[in-house]
């Protein structure tokens, strides 16, 4: 076997199958690849797509009944020698041994990968003790060593601190430094930032990449983001169904793209990159109509303390998409849910303009006026597997709202077939259950409920956030053609910035309960006027290797307010 | 590797859930697909269905009058029954003849090859009775084909007074099994209602009934049915008294089931599904009967079956401690009584074995039968 000196890994038409009832689920098939020492080798693919087995099969960590069928995974070691990772036994001692040392993982949810019993340090320290029998002192010296490199503040209080005491992105930082602790050679990161924030997956890529170039590691990263690709990667491998699609340089991959799949995952996101087409020859939205939505001063504290919608004011036309755009534990969702009055707000008002002109005050207003209301006023949820009831029919689901309004018989059967051909599903399927659906269509009968009553407004709470890349522009697209055909204004709430470019007329920047930047959507993308939304802006990946900006990024520090470079 | 490489090239991929039949499963169906997967549970299932069958036709299946005595069999033992005679299918058990050990003052039975007593299917009833109460019988399943005075078919042996364990057993299960249905018919009762107050209102309702509960619970069991139990006048008749100790071993049963419903309660009304529910304009009353009841309906079955077997257990150990129900009562646990002392237990063992077993039977069943459910209960895990 000739090898190349900088190949730590080759990865040969490997083969991970899973046994099921009905027959063999092929995860993984036929997949090969090299990891080069100091490259980035992203693996992108859908859900299901086979990415994170492919990395798993690598440590032979694959859940139970799957297992490897065929191939070979050599890994070659510092000092020359190779071992073939495929054919060790799973819970023998020589797999062990490459595990955490030679090869180490970093998973995608902090939440759960990380023990809440055990100090940080001890954490850390475990892999230590257990490939070099480093104890004490010694131990402690070397994890505070490498907290200091994953950046962790403060670590002399930070190592003997427990998980939970840290924020999703800290978390991740700690499994990065335990991923490191035995400096090992080669590091897989399945999807290390997809539960992270934007601002914060900025982050923790500037760090790996950092220390990628100071360890020399080769890292193989997992995701399905083909903007994050384009940021870090090397090279490319795109996977569909447990296939290699296309193998190449990220140069390669995004500017000369060969396989269709390929194509199709880039065009999905590079769509995303800009406003919507049919957006751009719209008839302007006139300004000085009266709102058909006014929020004044809202505010609404959790009994906690959390201030989650602090003195909130924002309008929302009729006909127009309003952008809410915050990361996580912004207060989005809770001031949707306040719109509709899920949520009790504690002061403000919201003045609504009914059809008829007479405008009523959600805030106030009592049970049967909300009642009414909430026919005008609907809501689509983020996710599309909670917000419908699994043990009713799609035709009942979307039949409901009809129902509880008065419709009957015959009319409340063609009407749900109306709206079921309306989002573009299949009139035949009502007698379906939803676990008959994918995500993308079961956010399509979300949707119908929605507008089956014939609404004004619709709430869409991260309506796209649940689905692939490949699936959101789809679903975007279908929103905006509800809203022409029925004359709908849209809240759409999102955490995803390039979404709401995509959509939205104007934009609403919420940072920590308050709304820090608003205005059009044209306006706030290209000239942010907030420190906040300049960094929200400057941290999200952007699908063009040629043009990398994430490492050269603007921060938002709310006690300095100054910039700071990689 | 070569060697475990012989797959088809093309055996399909995982179980496909756009299958036709698949999508248009509901609730039920996907519950009785996953449950099937569970074999200890479906042969569970055949048990528990086979022994209820049992005690509902107990009349006819039962050969004796669970009550006749017969005082020259006082603790016979079991009588094998024996295929072929003389070389062709004539079913027979062996007449029993008893001599007296005069050194240890016993009863000795042995079987007499000599004198076949010929058995069958659907044989004349001793006595006109009743089956399930209303349709007349003069026919058992089987039995002695044509009895004389002396003749004995004891399969599981006799007791004391020479009754037939077999006949006793399989009328114990009427009032056994059926204990359990009852109890947990009860529990089901106070325990959706007052689980469902208490996750429905919430606050002090909610306190109030959650501390009940936990005082309930911290009561020893034994102690306190055995208080109330001798509460019950000695002079009720059977039939009340058997409805008071369904109601005492129910008191304990319907904590579980409330909390569970509570749960239950809490963890949906926040439910994306709910809160579309209450959007669309659906009333709370509409909320719980159209989308909560449904989502739990199968945890509660689940929940109900596993309940079944502590019922079961519950009236045994109180009849056996002699509180629960009173000869001539015939239950698993007042059978049980009869085995209470040793020299019983030394010179009929089948006495203590034989009820026994089908308690132990019993509630294996439904506790494996209740696993079964519970796996079952939720069929969306796996499928979404």
């Amino acid at each position: 076997m000739t090898m190349n000196n900088d190949t730590l890994l080759k990865v040969d038409n490997l083969k991970t199958y899973f046994p099921t009832r009905t027959g063999l689920f092929k995860a993984v098939d036929d997949v090969s690849f090299e990891l080069k020492r100091g490259k980035t080798l992203c693996v992108v693919g859908e859900s299901g797509s086979g990415k994170s087995v492919t990395a798993r099969s690598i440590l032979q960590i694959v859940d139970r009944p799957g297992r490897i069928e065929d191939g070979s995974i050599v890994l070659t070691r510092g000092d020359g020698s190779s071992v073939d990772l495929a054919k060790l036994d799973p819970r023998g001692k020589e797999i062990r041994g490459v595990r955490g040392k030679e090869i180490a993982m970093i998973f995608q949810e902090p939440m759960s990968s990380l023990s809440p019993v055990h100090r940080i340090g001890a954490q850390i320290g475990e892999a230590l003790r257990i490939h070099f029998g480093i104890r004490g002192k010694a131990q402690r010296d070397r994890v505070l060593e490498l907290l200091r490199q994953v950046e962790i503040p403060r670590p002399e209080t930070a190592i003997d601190r427990y998980t939970f005491e840290f924020s999703g992105g800290m978390r991740q930082r700690v499994m990065i430094a335990m991923a490191l602790a035995c400096n090992p050679q080669v590091l897989i990161a399945d999807e290390p930032t997809t539960a992270l924030d934007v601002t914060t997956q900025a982050e923790i890529l500037d760090l790996i990449k950092r220390l990628q170039h100071s360890h020399g590691m080769a890292v193989l990263f997992i995701t399905h983001d083909m903007g994050v690709v384009a940021e870090i990667a090397d090279e490319v491998l795109v996977m569909y169904r447990g296939k290699v699609m296309e193998r190449g340089s990220v140069e390669q991959i995004f500017h000369a793209p060969k396989d269709d799949y390929t194509r199709r995952l880039i065009g999905s996101v590079v769509k995303l990159e800009k406003k919507a087409e049919v957006r751009l020859t719209r008839s302007e939205i006139p300004v000085g109509a009266p709102p058909l939505l006014a929020v004044k001063n809202l505010s609404l504290t959790f009994p906690s303390g959390l201030k989650a919608v602090d003195d909130v004011s924002l309008i929302v036309r009729a006909g127009e998409t309003l952008g809410i755009v915050g990361e996580s534990g912004s207060g989005k969702t809770t001031m949707g849910r306040c719109l509709l009055r899920i949520y009790d707000p504690q002061a403000g008002a919201m003045n609504y303009r009914r059809a008829d002109g007479s405008t009523v005050d959600l805030c106030s207003a009592d049970k049967t006026t909300l009642k009414d209301v909430r026919h005008d006023i609907r809501m689509i949820f983020q996710d599309p597997v909670g917000s419908l009831s699994p043990r009713k029919t799609v035709g009942q689901i979307i039949a409901e709202p009809l129902k509880l309004a008065g419709v009957k018989g015959r009319s409340l059967d063609d009407r749900v077939s109306e709206l079921m051909q309306q989002v573009g599903l299949e009139p035949a399927w009502r007698e379906r259950y939803p676990h008959a659906f994918s995500g993308g269509q079961r956010q399509r009968i979300g949707i119908a409920r929605a507008i089956a009553l014939k609404p004004r407004l619709i709430v869409a709470d991260e309506a796209t956030s649940a689905l692939d890349v490949s699936l959101r522009s789809q679903m975007l697209d279908l929103m905006m053609k509800l809203q022409d055909e029925l004359g709908l204004s849209y809240v759409f709430i999102s955490h995803d910035m390039s979404v709401i470019r995509y959509m939205c007329d104007r934009v609403a920047v919420m940072y920590r309960g308050k709304i820090v930047e608003a205005g059009e959507t044209d306006q706030v993308v290209n000239n942010p006027a907030h420190d906040y939304t300049r960094a929200l802006l400057s941290a999200i990946p952007h699908p063009d290797p040629r043009n990398r900006r994430i490492h050269n990024r603007f921060r938002y520090d709310p006690a300095r307010t100054v910039s700071a470079n990689g | 590797m070569t060697d475990i490489t012989q797959l088809p090239p093309e055996t399909g991929t995982s179980i496909d859930l756009h299958r036709s039949d698949i999508a248009v499963a509901g609730q039920w169906r996907l519950f009785w697909l996953k449950f099937k997967k569970h074999k200890i549970a479906l042969a569970s299932l055949v048990v528990i269905v086979f022994m209820y069958l049992v005690a509902a036709f107990a009349d006819f299946i039962a050969p004796f009058d669970p009550n006749a005595t017969n005082a020259r069999f006082t603790y016979a033992p079991p009588q094998g029954i024996s295929l072929l005679l003389d070389g062709s299918l004539r079913p027979h058990v062996n007449q029993l003849k008893m001599t007296l050990n005069t050194e240890s003052m016993r009863r000795e039975f042995t079987p007499d090859p000599a004198k076949p007593i010929p058995v069958g299917f659907f044989v004349p009833a001793a006595q006109p009775y009743t089956l399930l109460g209303f349709i007349p019988m003069r026919t058992k399943l089987f039995g002695l084909t044509n009895p004389m005075p002396g003749d004995s078919m004891y399969i599981f042996g006799a007791d004391r007074l020479g009754r037939d364990i077999f006949s006793r057993v399989v009328h114990g299960a009427q009032i056994s099994l059926s204990i359990g249905l009852v109890g947990v018919f009860m529990s089901l009762i106070l325990g959706v209602t007052i689980g469902g107050i208490s996750g429905f209102f919430g606050g002090w309702a909610d306190i109030a009934i959650q501390r009940f509960i936990e005082l309930l619970r911290s009561i020893p069991t034994i102690p306190l049915w055995m208080g109330l139990a001798a509460a019950i006048p000695v002079g009720w008749p059977p039939l009340r008294t058997y409805f008071v100790i369904t109601l005492i071993v129910s008191l304990i049963g319907w904590t579980s089931l409330a909390r569970e419903v509570r749960g239950k309660f809490l963890s949906l009304r926040n439910e994306d599904f709910v809160i579309a529910a209450r959007l669309d304009g659906m009333s709370e009353l509409g909320i719980i009967f159209h989308h909560l009841v449904p989502s739990f309906m199968s945890h509660i079955i689940a929940t109900l079956t596993l309940a079944i077997p502590s019922m079961i257990l519950a009236e045994t150990a109180l009849s056996f401690l002699g509180v629960g129900l009173q000869p001539p009562i015939i239950s698993w646990g007042v059978l049980l009584q009869e085995a209470q002392n040793i020299r019983a237990v030394a010179q009929a063992p089948w006495l203590l074995f034989t009820p026994a077993a089908a308690i132990v039977i019993s509630v294996l069943s439904l506790n494996f039968l209740g696993d079964g459910l519970r796996d079952a209960a939720d069929p969306y895990e796996s499928v979404s």
